[in-house]
């Protein structure tokens, strides 16, 4: 019994990473219809800028928040200076900039800040919950679920919100209407590298931080913004505590399973997700008129 | 009649001289790139790119040969070391590598340093009959005599430690549980496998639990607590210094008291134990071949005064701290100690031979650690100490252990 509700707290303390990172991807994909293979990254690299302001004394809150206004500008700039230009080019070379974008900043990072793991403070308490689960797991669940309530508020009630939202689903109309859909664009890459921010701020703490630290960890921020539905933040949460309680379920119960095929899991979730429920198991279904 | 016995004398003479000749030639033998004053040996080492702090080995070595050299050389040779950058690319490995063989006709190549590194060129130098000697990696296929001939390992393999790890746990623990956390690939198998096959019949009964772990894995937390909950007393930790960390980190958390095993690919204070939390890490075991240069006991050493002496002479620029600076000049010398034995015979056959038949201990060395070789035997070292982390730094706790 023990073992089993130890997994199940460990599953929602992983879960709680993916989520925080699929918020992220869903963020990025309600503003611009794609998934950013470079989220990651960019969340890793948001982490090291804390990491170094943290170093040379800056105390952490001011930080944090120094580094999500960082993050956003950083987020604006690239949207403007690499995909403004390239913006009716084909799918395909979205990908490889957002590839490209990857390999750079992984390797920016090596370079900077070198490969040796470095510590990141938790702005919890140290110590767990009757060795359970550990406070910065438990905090970093109530961040997620604030950051999801927020994410919520923005698109229900801000015009801005909302008129992002237009701008990526019908952007002629939007267009049309007044708003102003290459800045919401670059608004959307704002506020996913924000999120993706805190979202690296608070993952660090556990997995230690390095260049590669979100690698794997993006493979299962997708599988939980797809589970749960990629245009619904809640869905992408749900999802998120979902992934990680399964995976460990079936890690420890399922013998043929075990910790091998951990990460197939996640990817079998994404499958059969996608071949009976494309939309998600709390997206909204889009219909299209043709 | 008396003609033709002077001729037959004279034949003889004639042969006898020829004989003598021939022995004479017979005492100096050389392979390429070897003449009566010079040794071209080659290598490649990372100098750029991901692995360039590795490179320091390299340095080491150039830095070791400098003073064999300003000492009169082996045998009154000079060595012409030639060490080329791979960036620890493989295909640049392979590159590098015929440019020392068939170019600059190089003898040997000698710590070549990396697993996928060598690995390219492992079948070319096997097929060109090309010594590939001491290579500065933990893979356990170094040392295969009866079909790769020409290539040796020098350190202890993964496997080796197993073994070792095995040896400890046999002679310390009453009653062990094992429990093992592996990165799964051959680096984790490796230690595994030896781990196996020095408890023998016993593995089945005394190894509760396996887990293990991909490198993707974003923690490790939940094979942790499967490890705890199958009432392991030994952990076994076989996990890079990322996961070494997490792994310490949560079974402090879970208040789980085992006996802590962890591998030497992350017993390392900087990067392992501290940022795991020093507190956290006291009481972990590791094993140790080489002297630690940062040790105070260590640093009261003859050894290690020899060892600084040489240092700040030949490799100035090089850090005090680094353990790779103590790595590159133990493994350069037992280069030294193999062309030493190999006289004036230097071919190639010759230096395997004599590379295959070492018995010799080196200052700063472990007491008790050996570098033993035979025909069958390309493991150079396969003896290790038991260290224990005091909170603040590594602290022997015995005797070496054997693999034998």
């Amino acid at each position: 019994m023990e073992l089993f509700l130890q997994q199940i707290l460990t599953g929602l303390a992983n879960g709680a990473i993916y989520a925080c990172l699929a918020l992220a991807v869903v963020m990025i994909y309600q503003a611009i219809d794609h998934f950013n293979f470079a989220q990651g990254e960019m969340a890793m690299f948001s982490t090291y800028i804390c990491w170094s302001m943290i170093a040379v004394g800056i105390p952490y809150w001011v930080a944090f928040l120094l580094t999500i206004v960082i993050s956003f500008a950083g987020g604006v700039a690239i949207e403007r200076i690499i995909f403004k230009p390239i913006h009716n080019a084909p799918v395909l070379s979205h990908i490889v900039v957002f590839i490209g974008l990857l390999a750079i900043f992984n390797s920016l990072a090596g370079a900077i800040w070198d490969h040796t793991i470095k510590v990141f403070p938790s702005p919890f308490p140290d110590g767990s919950f009757n060795g359970l689960i550990g406070l910065h797991e438990i905090g970093m669940f109530f961040v997620t679920l604030i950051l999801l309530g927020a994410i919520f508020c923005f698109f229900r009630f801000t015009r801005i919100g909302m008129a992002m939202q237009a701008a990526a689903a019908n952007p002629d109309s939007a267009e049309l209407v007044g708003i102003r859909v290459g800045w919401m664009l670059a608004l959307g890459w704002g506020l996913a590298a924000a999120i993706g921010a805190v979202a690296g701020m608070m993952i660090a703490p556990i997995v230690f931080l390095d260049p590669n630290m979100m690698l794997g960890i993006l493979l299962y921020g997708f599988a939980a913004a797809i589970v749960g539905g990629i245009t619904s933040p809640g869905g992408a949460v749900a999802g998120g505590f979902l992934v990680g309680i399964i995976e460990n379920l079936a890690g420890t119960y399922i013998p043929a399973i075990g910790s091998e095929l951990k990460l197939t899991v996640a990817l079998v979730l994404i499958v059969t997700v996608l071949l009976f429920k494309p939309n998600g198991l709390f997206g909204k279904s889009i219909v299209t008129r043709v | 009649m008396n003609t033709g016995r002077k001729l037959t004398l004279a034949l003889a003479g004639i042969a006898a001289i020829g004989l003598v000749a021939g022995t004479a030639a017979a005492e100096k033998k050389y392979g390429p790139g070897v003449t009566d004053t010079n040794i071209k040996l080659g290598n490649t080492n990372p100098y750029s790119g991901p692995a360039a702090a590795y490179g320091t080995i390299g340095k080491a070595i150039t830095a070791y040969f400098k003073k064999v050299n300003k000492e009169g050389g082996v045998n009154g040779r000079m060595i012409e070391f030639i060490s080329l950058d791979d960036g620890y690319s493989p295909p640049k490995t392979k590159e590098q590598t015929r440019k020392l063989v068939e170019q600059e006709d190089v003898l040997l190549i000698f710590q070549g340093l990396g697993t996928p590194t060598n690995s390219a060129i492992h079948n070319y130098m096997n097929k060109k009959k090309v010594p590939q000697l001491f290579v500065a990696t933990g893979a356990t296929k170094w040392g295969d005599p009866e079909n790769y001939p020409w290539t040796m390992g020098w350190q202890p393999s993964y496997q080796t430690e197993g073994k070792l790890f095995g040896a400890y746990i046999l002679e310390n623990v009453k009653d062990p549980k094992i429990g093992i956390l592996f990165q799964n690939d051959d680096y984790g198998k490796d230690y595994v496998t030896g781990l196996k096959a020095k408890l023998g019949d016993k593995a089945a009964t005394m190894i509760v639990a396996e887990e293990s772990y991909e490198v993707t894995d974003p923690t490790i937390n939940s094979q942790i607590i499967k490890l705890k909950s199958s009432g392991a007393n030994v952990f076994f930790n076989v996990s890079t210094p990322k996961f070494a960390a997490q792994a310490i980190k949560k079974v402090r958390e879970l208040n789980w008291d085992p006996l802590f095993l962890n591998n030497s690919v992350s017993n390392t204070v900087g990067s392992v134990y501290k940022p795991a939390g020093l507190e956290n890490s006291k009481g972990i075991i590791s094993l140790q071949y080489y002297m630690d240069p940062t040790s105070p006991e260590t640093q009261e050493t003859e050894a290690y005064k020899k060892w600084k002496a040489w240092m700040t002479e030949y490799n100035p620029d090089g850090d005090l701290l680094s353990s790779f600076n103590v790595f590159g000049y133990l493994a350069a010398q037992t280069m030294v100690q193999v062309l030493e034995q190999a006289g004036d015979n230097l071919t190639r056959e010759n230096i395997m031979k004599e590379a295959a038949n070492l018995n010799m201990e080196m200052d700063m060395l472990l007491p008790g650690v050996t570098i033993e070789t035979s025909p069958t035997d390309f493991y150079p070292i396969e003896k290790m100490m038991p260290v224990q982390f005091d909170g603040e730094r590594l602290v022997s706790i015995g005797e070496v252990v054997s693999a034998d």
